[in-house]
């Protein structure tokens, strides 16, 4: 006998995602993403050129007019090209690619740690509790560009100690929400029916109380990618995050500052837009998501 | 059952305070020589409570807001330890064992809890909630756990069909039989039902109260049953003890306390219930509020309520001393005789 | 006094009905009744009976989806649900009071009790804030409340869950209202406490000639406070009359059920121990009711008559108030008729 679940015998995350599709804004948030990843998965197959690639860079078509052909290679500058004559078009789908990375990896990787910190925490109560907490609020009370500007100089700049970085300043915000869900939780009847079963501490956090904490914590987590991004994005600009050859978008914007006001606006203009639309677009996501699983923390 | 069989759970002097503080560090002691001094806020929730309940025997635990039962409840369960007195469960004591023995203990005992909302994991399917703890102490296997899920539900008069549905998919009344499935799955040997159908229609609480009564019947359960209901408590339990502010001011098998209610705090209770056979009554009712069992009065907890309170009432604790076959209650009121 | 004094609150063929994803709910389905001036009327019924459903509808506070979709709620003669907002207003708090399971449905947890008490005061009446202070005390008195200096000045959450109940009544009571509805203030409350606060409702109402409606699953309570007592099941009152009739001699085999449920109902006729009478049957899905008796699927007496809907029964000549919805009504021991 073979049993097929009906709509509300599904998990909760198939009715949330079913929920979160009436959101028709939240559905166009929600494509635009998937055309930004695809777009920075596929790059090399999309782009003419690796903007990284210093020997396909070509000096002297540098600061052209967006729709200017090249000189050499064969195609179209669609968008112009910047300062040391990169290919816009190509260098902002392989800066989306850093800004995602960055942002997605940041945020998976601080949420998993900050989520195992904080649940800890919740359950081990007492001192253990009062000390971690403590640390969260320390890291909280910084201001951030302050210390992503004093961890970066000192471990230098690259894509990956950008990551480290985000990791280190972002894990607090997961802690102390996942913390604070757990400790609700951890009173209910239903942790304490699982003590009485004489199940142990350990799967009673993962396999009871976390799926209870994870709607607070995935709504952090998509508008913590907004927020990594950004902060990539401003660090990379002052200089201090990716590497000069490797520019993210915003190297890219920094770049072009420079240019603003001598009407060659087009090189921090469109990896702006590329910016911000991405940026929005994860906040749409993000906003609907809390919408939709909030009531159900109510069940 | 004969009286002088072992008690399956026997807890004796259990007292239980919450919130005492541990003693001032250096730092505590220079802050009171300050003059801040803020004395812990201790709860009184138990109070050198004896109780016993024997193999098959339903014992009742009757009391108000405050008096400590479902503290006492989770203490026979293990849930909670005692901060003074002993817990025995089959002769050993609870909170002495380790690893096995311990495990065993805990699972003879088991809870069934009062919100059929709140005491099942939203987020997991029943089949699961059933069937975890019992796949986790080898008491089924993996190949067997379907078939041993089925029949704990058919048991609890659920279709086994449903077992792969949520919580919220199911009423109160089928929530509450998940949550006694759950109970019986580990083959526990005594339930605590705490106020387990006070958050059910009135019919509903029939049906489980006539499966408690079948449970009892089948597997020879015994129970310790905490409700503030007596009508429920009169028809279910063989004895009952009553419970003001953490201590027991009165024990009786349950005709003998109906019919001969010893401690004022008794009668009051008995008398304050409202009866379907009342009609347009003047309610009586004792004057005052239930203390806080954070400050407790002095002597007998009652005696600021109490109707024929004396002086020694004030100073003096009551014991819980037999006045009747098998009846104690705790008043200096019967010294007088 | 005339003896056709316009009765303080009548129902006729209320409906509301909530507008939900999965479909139509007819959580009030028709429910007709009239509560004289001074008289008490008990609410009885079970969860998805429609009982509180019918209080906020009559105060006007239903949400949506749900909506008040037919019917008139005559207070003192004039028409509720014809009303504009603005004259709702003007009755709540003042001529009619609603107290809730909850009391915190009532406090604000961020205001003192004084404050909460004094606000309500002044907005039906212009007076001083030292006089609607004095008005409070002398509410809270008539509560039982000793020391109402104290309780004034204090916070909600100071204050015990009993005595935050019986705040809130006094707030239902400062403009001594025409008609209060309570909807089930003492279930979550001890037995004590409950007692106490039962006693000072009694009190009130004799002297106040308030009219009161009582909902609650609780037979027991209502039975000591009411005169009349109406049954619901699935959105309908199935059973109306004095609470000597439906308690002593109840016609439908729900009420039937539902005493026979209570174990101090069965110890009178059962030895303790034995199984209690239970309701065959599940509740209602209002999703999926049947076209006749609501009852029908866990009647015992269900016949082929009951695939109609059953109305309520006409006064007869020897009990003129005691009304039944059923086609087979009767005491317990009368069988169905095939």
């Amino acid at each position: 006998m073979s049993w097929r679940p009906r709509f509300d015998e599904h998990s909760i995350w198939w009715r949330v995602a079913a929920d979160f599709l009436r959101s028709r804004v939240a559905i166009a948030g929600l494509a635009v993403l998937a055309l930004v990843a695809l777009a920075a998965i596929a790059a090399p197959w999309i782009t003419p050129q690796n903007p990284y690639d210093l020997m396909q860079l070509d000096v002297l078509d540098a600061r052209l007019k967006p729709g200017t052909p090249s000189s050499a290679a064969g195609y179209t500058y669609w968008l112009g090209t910047d300062g040391q004559g990169r290919d816009l078009y190509s260098a902002i789908v392989y800066g989306l690619r850093i800004s995602l990375l960055v942002g997605v990896g940041s945020a998976a990787i601080a949420a998993v740690l900050g989520t195992g910190i904080g649940l800890l925490a919740a359950y081990a109560g007492g001192k253990v509790d009062a000390a971690l907490m403590r640390l969260v609020d320390l890291l909280l009370s910084f201001p951030t560009i302050l210390m992503a500007l004093m961890i970066l100089a000192y471990v230098g700049k690259g894509v990956g100690n950008v990551v480290l970085t985000l990791v280190l300043l972002e894990w607090a915000y997961y802690a102390r929400t996942a913390r604070g869900q757990a400790l609700v939780e951890t009173r209910r009847d239903y942790v304490e029916a699982a003590r009485g079963q004489g199940i142990p501490p350990w799967r009673i956090l993962s396999g009871h109380i976390l799926p209870n904490c994870l709607p607070p914590l995935l709504v952090i987590g998509a508008l913590q990618i907004a927020r990594a991004i950004t902060l990539e994005a401003t660090l990379s600009f002052l200089g201090l995050g990716v590497p000069i050859t490797e520019p993210s978008l915003g190297l890219l914007i920094s770049n072009g500052y420079q240019y603003l006001l001598s009407n060659e606006y087009w090189i921090s203009f469109f990896p702006g837009v590329a910016l911000l639309t991405t940026i929005v677009a994860i906040n749409l996501v993000g906003d609907q998501l809390r919408d939709v699983l909030n009531p159900r923390l109510q069940r | 059952m004969s009286l002088t069989t072992l008690p399956l759970v026997d807890l004796q002097g259990v007292s239980k305070r919450f919130g005492a503080q541990p003693p001032l560090g250096v730092f505590g002691q220079a802050l009171r020589r300050l003059g801040w001094n803020t004395p812990p806020v201790v709860t009184h929730a138990v109070d050198g409570v004896d109780l016993a309940v024997r193999p098959g025997e339903v014992v009742g635990l009757v009391g108000e807001s405050g008096c400590g039962k479902s503290t006492l409840g989770r203490i026979a369960t293990g849930l909670l330890t005692p901060t003074e007195g002993s817990v025995q469960v089959d002769g050993q004591p609870l909170h002495g064992l380790n690893g096995d023995a311990r495990l065993a203990a805990r699972l003879r005992v088991q809870m069934v809890f009062q919100d059929p909302f709140a005491s099942l994991n939203p987020r997991l399917r029943v089949s699961r909630i059933v069937g975890e703890a019992a796949r986790l102490h080898g008491l089924t296997d993996a190949a067997g756990e379907d078939d041993y899920v089925s029949a704990q539900l058919q048991r609890v008069g659920l279709d086994p069909a449903l077992r792969h549905r949520y919580p919220h998919q199911f009423s109160g009344g089928q929530r509450q039989r998940i949550g006694i499935a759950r109970a019986l799955a580990v083959q526990p040997k005594m339930l605590v039902c705490d106020e387990a159908v006070a958050a059910l229609d009135v019919s509903i609480q029939a049906q489980i109260l006539n499966l408690f009564m079948d449970l009892r019947d089948e597997l020879g359960l015994a129970y310790l049953f905490i409700s503030h209901d007596l009508g429920v408590i009169r028809h279910l339990c063989d004895r009952v003890a009553v419970m003001y502010l953490g201590r027991v001011v009165e024990s009786a098998p349950v005709d003998e306390l109906f019919a001969r209610p010893n401690h004022p705090y008794t009668r009051a209770l008995l008398a304050e219930i409202p009866r379907i056979d009342q009609r347009r009554t003047a309610f009586n009712t004792i004057r005052g509020e239930i203390p806080s069992p954070i400050t407790p009065p002095s002597g007998c907890h009652f005696h600021p309520r109490c109707p024929q309170a004396m002086p020694r009432c004030r100073s003096e604790v009551p014991t819980l001393r037999g006045i009747a076959i098998h009846h104690a209650s705790a008043c200096h009121l019967n010294d007088a005789a | 006094m005339s003896d056709v004094e316009v009765p303080t609150l009548e129902l006729r063929d209320l409906q509301t009905r909530f507008h939900t994803r999965d479909g139509v709910l007819p959580v009030v389905d028709g429910v007709s009744f009239t509560l004289a001036r001074g008289k008490v009327l008990g609410l009885v019924g079970e969860s998805g009976s429609g009982k509180s459903v019918t209080g906020f509808s009559i105060m006007g506070l239903v949400d949506p989806p749900g909506r008040v979709e037919g019917g008139q709620v005559l207070f003192q003669g004039r028409d509720l649900l014809q009303m504009s907002n603005a004259e709702r207003r003007a009755l709540r708090g003042d001529r009619i009071a609603m107290i809730f399971q909850d009391p915190m449905a009532t406090l604000n947890p961020v205001l003192r009790v004084d404050t909460q008490m004094i606000e309500t005061v002044q907005a039906h009446r212009s007076v001083s804030t030292m006089a609607a202070r004095k008005q409070a005390a002398d509410t809270l008195a008539l509560m039982g409340l000793s020391n109402a200096e104290e309780r004034l000045r204090a916070y909600p959450h100071q204050l015990s869950g009993g005595m935050r109940q019986r705040v809130a009544i006094a707030i239902a009571l400062l403009h001594g209202p025409d008609l209060i509805i309570a909807d089930e203030p003492t279930t979550a409350l001890d037995v004590t406490i409950q007692a106490q606060i039962l006693s000072e409702m009694q009190k009130l109402v004799a002297a106040r000639g308030t009219s009161l409606i009582w909902i609650s699953h609780d037979l027991s309570v209502v039975a000591g406070l009411a005169d009349e007592i109406a049954v619901m099941y699935a959105g309908r009152i199935v059973e109306h009359g004095t609470v000597d009739q439906v308690l002593d001699d109840p016609q439908h085999p729900y009420t039937q059920g539902l005493i026979g449920s209570l174990p101090s109902a069965n110890l009178r006729t059962q030895r303790r121990g034995a199984r209690l009478r239970q309701i065959a049957g599940m509740a209602p899905n209002l999703l999926q009711m049947p076209a006749g008796c609501a009852f029908a699927p866990r009647c015992a007496r269900a016949s082929a008559a009951c695939a109609a809907r059953p109305e309520m029964s006409a006064p007869s000549a020897d009990a003129p108030s005691h009304r039944v919805r059923c086609f087979h009504p009767g005491p317990v021991a009368v069988e169905a008729p095939v």
